[in-house]
């Protein structure tokens, strides 16, 4: 499986690192909303087909990416850098799940 | 000031090895740098990070990801979003930046003593490379001057090419004797010479 690095171009995915399902959102640290909390830490889509995933480039750019995989044939269909855009997607797929 | 001593050392042949009956195709050497210096722009100031760069080495970066540039005295390429390492064969060069970079731009850090650098030239220094890194090494794909970045079993390694068939590689210091004599054995089959 090859991750296109928006810095550092195709890689192989020996490189980067999962580092979880994208489309949680994080509570306030203060809330104590503890539905809210259970959500972040347990519930996961673990959809078949398109996923928002998390990786870093650890082995290359460091940098943490923001990547569309297909569960099913890990294809992957949209690459870019978690800081800055990511937060606006999560928000809104929370949206559009809402 | 103090000589630093070299991790290379008792690794470090100077001489012809390997298959080297039909001519010698790599030459490896160590280019201990003075000065080893790593740069990152906080978001949105980059641009003030690569002038500083310019008033600094005298080195105009160009365009785009893993830009470098490189006068055979100092070099500087991207290796990350914003971060940059720069080279000088003199001492003091983290004390320069430091005079131009602000915290507000970014940060400086003196990897002076925490990397190891090992060119790698000669006509089969790509060949050579490829066995180690899965990236592509061909001159159009990867320009002299620029910058990549890259793992080898866990190592990370920071590459520039500072010529046709010519490569820089910085190592950690710790790794930098493994890596090199898994560079050398390597090249044991085109036959390879330590300058």
């Amino acid at each position: 499986m090859l991750i296109t690095c928006p810095y550092c171009g195709p890689r192989d995915v020996i490189e980067f690192t999962y580092q979880g399902d994208g489309n949680r959102e994080r509570p306030d640290p203060a809330s104590q909303n503890f539905e809210a909390w259970n959500a972040y830490v347990y519930d996961r889509l673990n959809p078949a087909g398109d996923h928002n995933e998390i990786w870093q480039h650890s082995g290359g750019c460091r940098a943490h990416l923001r990547v569309v995989r297909n569960t099913l044939t890990h294809e992957i269909s949209s690459v870019g850098f978690a800081r800055g855009d990511h937060a606006s997607a999560a928000r809104r797929n929370a949206e559009d799940k809402a | 000031m103090v000589e630093r001593q070299s991790p290379l050392e008792p690794e470090f042949h100077v001489g012809s090895h390997g298959n080297f009956e039909h001519g010698v195709e790599i030459l490896l050497t160590e280019t201990r740098p003075g000065s080893i210096v790593q740069l990152a722009a906080w978001p949105g100031e980059e641009k003030k990070l690569i002038a500083a760069i310019r008033t600094v080495t005298g080195l105009a970066l160009p365009d785009g990801a893993g830009g470098g540039s490189s006068d055979g005295v100092k070099s500087v390429f991207g290796f990350a979003p914003g971060k940059f390492t720069a080279a000088d064969e003199a001492e003091g060069l983290a004390a320069a930046f430091n005079k131009v970079v602000t915290p507000a731009i970014g940060t400086v850090t003196d990897l002076s003593h925490g990397r190891t650098a090992i060119r790698i030239a000669g006509p089969k220094a790509e060949w050579v490379l490829a066995k180690f890194f899965a990236i592509d090494f061909a001159l159009p794909a990867f320009p002299v001057g620029a910058g990549r970045s890259a793992a080898h079993h866990d190592v990370f390694a920071q590459i520039q090419r500072t010529g046709a068939d010519q490569f820089d590689i910085y190592v950690f210091r710790s790794f930098a004797r493994s890596f090199w004599k898994a560079l050398c054995h390597a090249s044991e089959e085109v036959g390879y010479e330590v300058q």
